[in-house]
């Protein structure tokens, strides 16, 4: 037996270190904690802790309080995602368009809500969202819907909150947007102009296929950002009226950081992680029958300035890679793109199906 | 410890090297308090140290939204001051944590603190099981503020003393108000209306020695009920406190006649309302269930404590009975409009005469705890759940109060367990923000 350690492992040993040491013991640490009631009573003393195996974990599928957390989240999620997503690509394809003038400035006003700080935006919503005084009431007035009660109204709640995300967030996506739509060719446009397509059809046989890559990773972006609702609730609402807008991260915050109920908190953290992680999962199976987002060895950068068709380029290649952020600016590929992809195919062990 | 302080320590640590003749190193007594308060006393404690050369009090002062946090992570790490401002809802807590020292045998010997000198009620929340926890530093309770001229208009020519004359004033403030305005505000996120009415009818908010819920009492039911009949009397709006984008405007706008408030509003009344509304508000005592019973309220404030590991704790002492003497109350009420808790204090100033603290001094003296364990501001927090729930029109007062006790009885099982497992020692404990 070779009793020599591979000196990689000397090579990564620091980097390693710090990670088990700041990261997979603090974890394992929170799933011993979720075993256990650690409460006020066992800061005092350790005698006072119990181990109550998976009673955490019973104790919160029975309590109606994290069904109603779930659920509110998945609300948040479920309209508030796709509206988001949606805003996002309607805002980078109309600063994207060549008519509209001072784009530049457009691109960075709507960026703005982005870096703005969210506890600052939170409070100038919450005027914004005042029942007497505020200006939403004020503007709907003249349409001749009469006051809603945004914040202390169970059922407007939760809209409030989920318009103030998609406000506050759009910028984001909407600028990975336009990276992905300023790699498509413009000669799929003139071609579709001369088969006769108009805007939408345009819109909806080039833009949206050749956007696919983009597109599911910004939901699934937007999707985990989402599932981890916390401060907009946290600084508004509190979780009221009626915990119409109680999520479940602001759940764990609650039971953790203001009733010291540690052992539960950690328990209601690992749920939703699970909830993430499986989602996740179903996420990069999808993104798998995506097409290769990343350069070929071999291939320049700068000659991927345009791409074929997704349906073609599907034909060809169902294959699986992961893809970035970053990646999305450099997504298009050649025909001697799709070409090399063929060739490699076979061989690439990512090529599950 | 920021670094402009820690370069500080280290040029002062070189200067103490440099000097030879330098005598025994001063004691350094580290002092945490709480928001403005914590800003005031730095500026009290210079005198107290010029007295007493030898001693160096360092105050640090510590946000109220992070105290509580901040203490109890201070005692896990071992990082806890010497003396430290608690609320007195808290004491129940740290004493269970066997945090913070007793103090009888200290007031047994200290002519400055006399304790028949504190408010009885106030004294009372920082006694657990017989035992001292605490000097009441200043106090705190909850009455009435109401607008004068609103209740003239209404004709009431002084403001309720029962809650007989208490509804019908608020009846005729509603039929005189504009459409969306009200006669009391009671923010659906506080707690203390529905407690402070069932704490007037002698209500015994927990049983069988804090282990189970009581709300099914007929004594809470009662006050419970009168607290949901106001909102669906529309006698107050439902409005959490998140929901009033300024609550003095809202006060001298008419919004609404009576609140429910502590002693910070006095002051907080004074500057922030227009100056058109000088001589239209004053305060009173919380009314009564009937003539013979006085309208108690919550027994609130924060207290002194001695941390239990404290090296320096004869010091530290004398920094509590220094800061205990009706002179320093004195000064701390002019510097933060905090009320003091000794009654020598009150005389020497005249506070009870004074034109809004008159009401404070009467209301101080029918003030009652609520249960001294570590539990009760989650029960709190439980209360106004169910409340709100009730308020919405969710459940019926019946469902709702069953519910209560339900989950007051499994988040105190714990607490049981503790008592049954070592019934010597007092599972008491607790939390809750003070105010």
């Amino acid at each position: 037996m070779n009793r020599r350690i591979d000196p990689a492992y000397w090579f990564l040993a620091p980097a390693l270190s710090v990670i088990v040491i700041f990261f997979f013991v603090p974890v394992a640490a929170s799933v011993l904690l979720s075993l256990t009631d650690f409460d006020i009573y066992a800061v005092a003393s350790r005698a006072d802790l119990r181990f109550v195996g998976a009673d955490n974990y019973l104790r919160l599928l029975h309590e109606p309080l994290f069904w109603v957390a779930l659920r509110n989240t998945l609300y948040f999620v479920l309209i508030g995602g796709p509206l988001s997503v949606g805003v996002s690509l309607a805002a980078a394809v109309l600063l994207s368009a060549k008519v509209v003038r001072f784009r530049g400035v457009l691109r960075t006003i709507f960026f703005l809500p982005v870096v703005t700080t969210l506890v600052a935006v939170a409070m100038v919503f919450r005027y914004v969202y005042h029942p007497r005084f505020g200006l939403l009431n004020y503007g709907l007035s003249f349409v001749g819907i009469g006051p809603i009660d945004w914040l202390g109204d169970p059922h407007w709640a939760m809209p409030a909150i989920i318009l103030m995300a998609v406000w506050k967030n759009f910028g984001f996506n909407m600028v990975i947007f336009i990276a992905g739509l300023q790699s498509i060719p413009e000669r799929l446009y003139e071609a579709a102009g001369i088969d006769g397509a108009h805007s939408w059809a345009q819109f909806r046989y080039v833009t949206l296929p050749m956007l696919a890559p983009t597109f599911l990773f910004v939901a699934v972006m937007t999707m985990i950002g989402y599932f981890q609702l916390f401060a907009e609730p946290y600084v508004m609402t509190q979780g009221g009226p009626a915990h119409s807008t109680l999520s479940i991260v602001l759940l764990m915050y609650q039971e953790g950081f203001r009733w010291w109920n540690m052992g539960y908190a950690a328990a209601v953290a690992f749920v939703l992680f699970a909830i993430i992680l499986s989602l996740t999962l179903v996420a990069m199976r999808l993104r798998r029958q995506e097409p290769l987002g990343t350069p070929l060895p071999g291939e320049r950068p700068d000659a991927f300035r345009d791409r074929p068709s997704r349906r073609r380029q599907k034909k060809a290649a169902p294959q699986g890679e992961r893809k970035s952020a970053s990646d999305s600016e450099s997504n298009d590929s050649s025909t001697v793109r799709a070409e090399a992809l063929e060739a490699r195919l076979p061989h690439s062990p990512l090529a599950a199906r | 410890m920021p670094p402009l302080r820690r370069l500080g320590s280290a040029l002062l640590l070189l200067a103490g090297l440099g000097c030879r003749n330098q005598p025994d190193a001063p004691i350094v007594i580290e002092f945490w308090a709480m928001g403005r308060e914590g800003e005031v006393v730095q500026r009290m404690l210079a005198e107290f140290e010029q007295q007493t050369p030898g001693i160096h009090v360092r105050v640090q002062q510590i946000p109220w939204s992070a105290a509580h946090e901040k203490l109890l992570t201070a005692y896990v790490g071992d990082a806890m001051p010497d003396i430290f401002q608690l609320g007195n809802t808290w004491i129940p807590e740290f004493a269970a944590l066997h945090a913070i020292e007793r103090l009888d045998d200290r007031v047994a010997h200290s002519p400055a603190v006399q304790l028949d000198d504190y408010f009885s009620g106030i004294l009372d929340t920082n006694v657990i099981d017989g035992a001292l926890y605490g000097a009441p530093w200043y106090v705190d309770t909850r009455l009435l503020f109401y607008r004068t001229d609103l209740l003239q208009r209404a004709g009431s020519t002084r403001p309720p003393t029962t809650w007989e004359a208490w509804l019908d004033t608020m009846v005729r403030l509603k039929a005189r108000a504009a459409a969306d305005d009200y006669a009391i505000f009671l923010p659906m996120s506080e707690w203390q209306p529905p407690v402070i009415l069932a704490l007037q009818l002698d209500a015994q908010l927990l049983r069988d020695n804090d282990q189970y819920g009581n709300f099914r009492s007929p004594e809470f039911r009662q006050a419970f009920s009168f607290y949901i009949d106001l909102f669906r009397r529309e006698l107050t709006p439902r409005d959490a406190e998140a929901q009033v984008a300024n609550l003095y405007q809202d006060f001298a706008d008419n919004y609404f006649a009576l609140y429910i408030s502590g002693p910070w509003n006095i002051g907080e009344f004074q500057r922030r309302l227009p100056s058109a509304m000088n001589d239209k508000w004053g305060t009173a005592p919380m009314p009564g269930p009937d003539a013979t019973r006085p309208g108690v309220s919550t027994a609130g404030g924060a207290s002194l404590a001695l941390f239990r590991g404290s090296r320096h704790a004869d010091a530290a002492w004398r920094v509590i009975e220094y800061l205990s003497a009706p002179v320093r109350q004195i000064e701390f009420y002019r510097l933060t409009g905090d009320l003091p808790s000794r009654k020598t204090a009150w005389t020497m100033q005249d506070l009870m005469h004074d034109r809004y603290a008159q009401a404070f001094w009467e209301q101080l003296h029918h003030v009652r705890s609520t249960p001294k364990i570590p539990e009760w501001e989650r029960i709190a927090d439980k209360i106004t759940q169910y409340a709100e729930a009730v308020i919405r029109e969710r459940m019926s007062i019946d469902a709702a109060l069953s519910a209560l006790d339900a989950d007051v009885d499994q988040l105190l099982e714990k607490r049981r367990w503790l008592l049954r497992t070592h019934p010597a020692s007092d599972a008491r404990t607790p939390s809750a923000t003070p105010r």
